[in-house]
C-alpha cells in the first residue's frame, strides 16, 4: 500500500456526544438551537431584494425583509453557517481530506450525480420552508427541546428517505 | 443563568460572534463524523453505514439530557429557550419533501455546507439546489400560508400540545428516559445492520 493513510473518521458515538454538547452550548449561550437552511433563506432574500426590489416589496415571502432597516444577512444563523464552513474546512485540512471530488456510485455518471444533487437540494430547500427548518433546526434542535413538530419533521425526513431508498439505490450502492 | 446572551444583555454583535464560534464547532464535528461524504450519509438507508443514526440520536439525547441537568441545577431558564413550533401538518409535509431531497441529494443542508468546505462538488451543487428550492418556494408562499399558520378550526389546524411529552400525556423525564432507551435499541440495531449489509468495497472508499 503506497497510498498515504488518511485520518480516520471519529467514532460516531463520540462525535454524537460532541455534537450534542455544541447544541447544548447553543441553547445555554444563545437560547436557540443550531440550524442551516435558515441561512440559505437569507441568501435568497438578499439576492432577490438586490435584483428585483419591486417584486420583493410586493411578495409575502420577502416584504418584511425588504422593509427592515438591517440587511437580511444581519442574522444569527448566517454567522453560525459561516462558522460551519470554517469548521468543516479546518477538520478536512487537519484530516487531509481537502480535495475536489464528485462523490458517487461507480454505476452512475458525474453528470447524473450532480443533477440529483441539485434536485435533492431543491426539495430540501422547499420542504424546510414548510417545516420551519431542516434536519438541524427542526429535527435535531426540536427533539432536544422535546418539540412535537421536531419529532414529526424527523420521522418525515428519515421515514420518507427510507421508503424511497429502493428507487434510488443505484445512486449510492 | 442561561441563556447567557439574553440574561446578561449581551449585544447582538457578541451574539453573532457566539453563533460563529458555535458554527465552527458544529461544522468541525460534522466533518469529523464523516457527514461530508454523501455515500456515507446515504449508507444509513441501505444499512452499510449507520453513522447518521448513531451521531444524530446520540447528539439529540446528550443535548436533551444536558438541558434537563442544567434546568435542575438552575443554570438555564427553559422558558427562554426557543422550542421549535411549526404547525404539525407543515412539519409533516415539509419533512416528507425533505426526505425525498435527502435520498436524491445525499445531503441535508448542514452537512452539505461542511462537505462543500472540503471540496465536495456534489455538495456545492446541492447547496445551489437548496437556494433554488427556497427561491421557488417564494413564488408559492401564499398558497402554503394556510398550512404553515393554520387558523383555528381550519382543515390544517391540529389542536396539539407544543411538547411531545404533553401530547403523549407523560412527564418530560419519563419521555426522556423512553427516548434514551429507544436510542440505545436503535444503536444495537444499527450495529447489526452494518454487519448484515456490510459493503467493504464502499466503506473503504468513503
Amino acid at each position: 500500500m503506497l497510498e498515504k493513510k488518511k485520518w480516520k473518521y471519529m467514532n460516531p458515538y463520540f462525535a454524537g456526544t460532541l455534537l450534542g454538547l455544541v447544541l447544548l452550548a447553543s441553547f445555554y449561550f444563545a437560547g436557540q438551537g443550531l440550524g442551516a437552511s435558515g441561512a440559505g433563506k437569507k441568501v435568497v432574500v438578499t439576492s432577490v431584494i438586490a435584483v428585483a426590489p419591486g417584486y420583493a416589496e410586493n411578495s409575502d415571502f420577502y416584504k418584511d425583509f425588504a422593509a427592515s432597516e438591517h440587511s437580511p444577512m444581519y442574522d444569527w444563523l448566517v454567522f453560525q453557517v459561516l462558522g460551519v464552513l470554517l469548521g468543516g474546512f479546518l477538520s478536512g485540512a487537519l484530516a487531509g481530506r481537502l480535495t475536489w471530488k464528485v462523490e458517487r456510485s461507480p454505476k452512475i455518471s458525474r453528470r447524473k450525480r450532480l443533477i440529483f444533487a441539485v434536485i435533492g437540494g431543491m426539495l430540501f430547500g422547499f420542504g424546510a420552508q414548510l417545516a420551519k427548518g431542516c434536519t438541524s433546526g427542526a429535527a435535531l434542535s426540536g427533539m432536544a427541546t422535546l418539540a412535537l413538530s421536531g419529532f414529526v419533521a424527523m420521522v418525515g425526513i428519515f421515514g420518507t428517505a427510507f421508503m424511497l431508498s429502493f428507487l434510488f439505490k443505484k445512486l449510492w450502492v | 443563568m442561561g441563556p447567557i446572551v439574553q440574561n446578561l444583555g449581551l449585544s447582538t454583535e457578541i451574539n453573532f460572534l457566539i453563533a460563529f464560534l458555535l458554527g465552527i464547532g458544529f461544522g468541525f464535528v460534522l466533518e469529523q463524523a464523516g457527514f461530508s461524504s454523501s455515500r456515507r450519509l446515504a449508507g444509513m438507508f441501505y444499512g452499510y453505514d449507520t453513522t447518521v443514526l448513531k451521531v444524530f440520536f446520540t447528539a439529540a439525547i446528550v443535548a436533551m439530557a444536558g438541558l434537563f441537568f442544567m434546568n435542575y441545577l438552575e443554570m438555564i431558564n427553559l422558558n427562554q429557550v426557543y422550542v421549535h413550533d411549526a404547525a404539525i401538518w407543515a412539519a409533516a409535509i415539509g419533512g416528507i419533501i425533505m426526505g425525498g431531497g435527502f435520498i436524491m441529494g445525499g445531503f441535508c443542508p448542514g452537512t452539505s455546507v461542511s462537505a462543500a468546505a472540503i471540496g465536495k462538488v456534489d455538495a456545492i451543487f446541492f447547496l445551489g439546489g437548496l437556494l433554488l428550492g427556497i427561491f421557488v418556494f417564494g413564488f408559492f408562499a401564499p398558497m402554503f400560508s394556510g398550512i404553515i399558520s393554520p387558523e383555528e378550526g381550519s382543515y390544517w389546524f391540529v389542536d396539539s400540545h407544543k411538547k411531545i411529552s404533553d401530547a403523549l400525556g407523560v412527564s418530560d423525564s419519563i419521555f426522556a428516559l423512553l427516548l434514551i432507551v429507544m436510542a440505545v435499541c436503535m444503536f444495537v440495531f444499527g450495529e447489526w445492520l452494518e454487519k448484515k449489509f456490510a459493503r467493504p468495497d464502499i466503506t473503504k472508499e468513503i
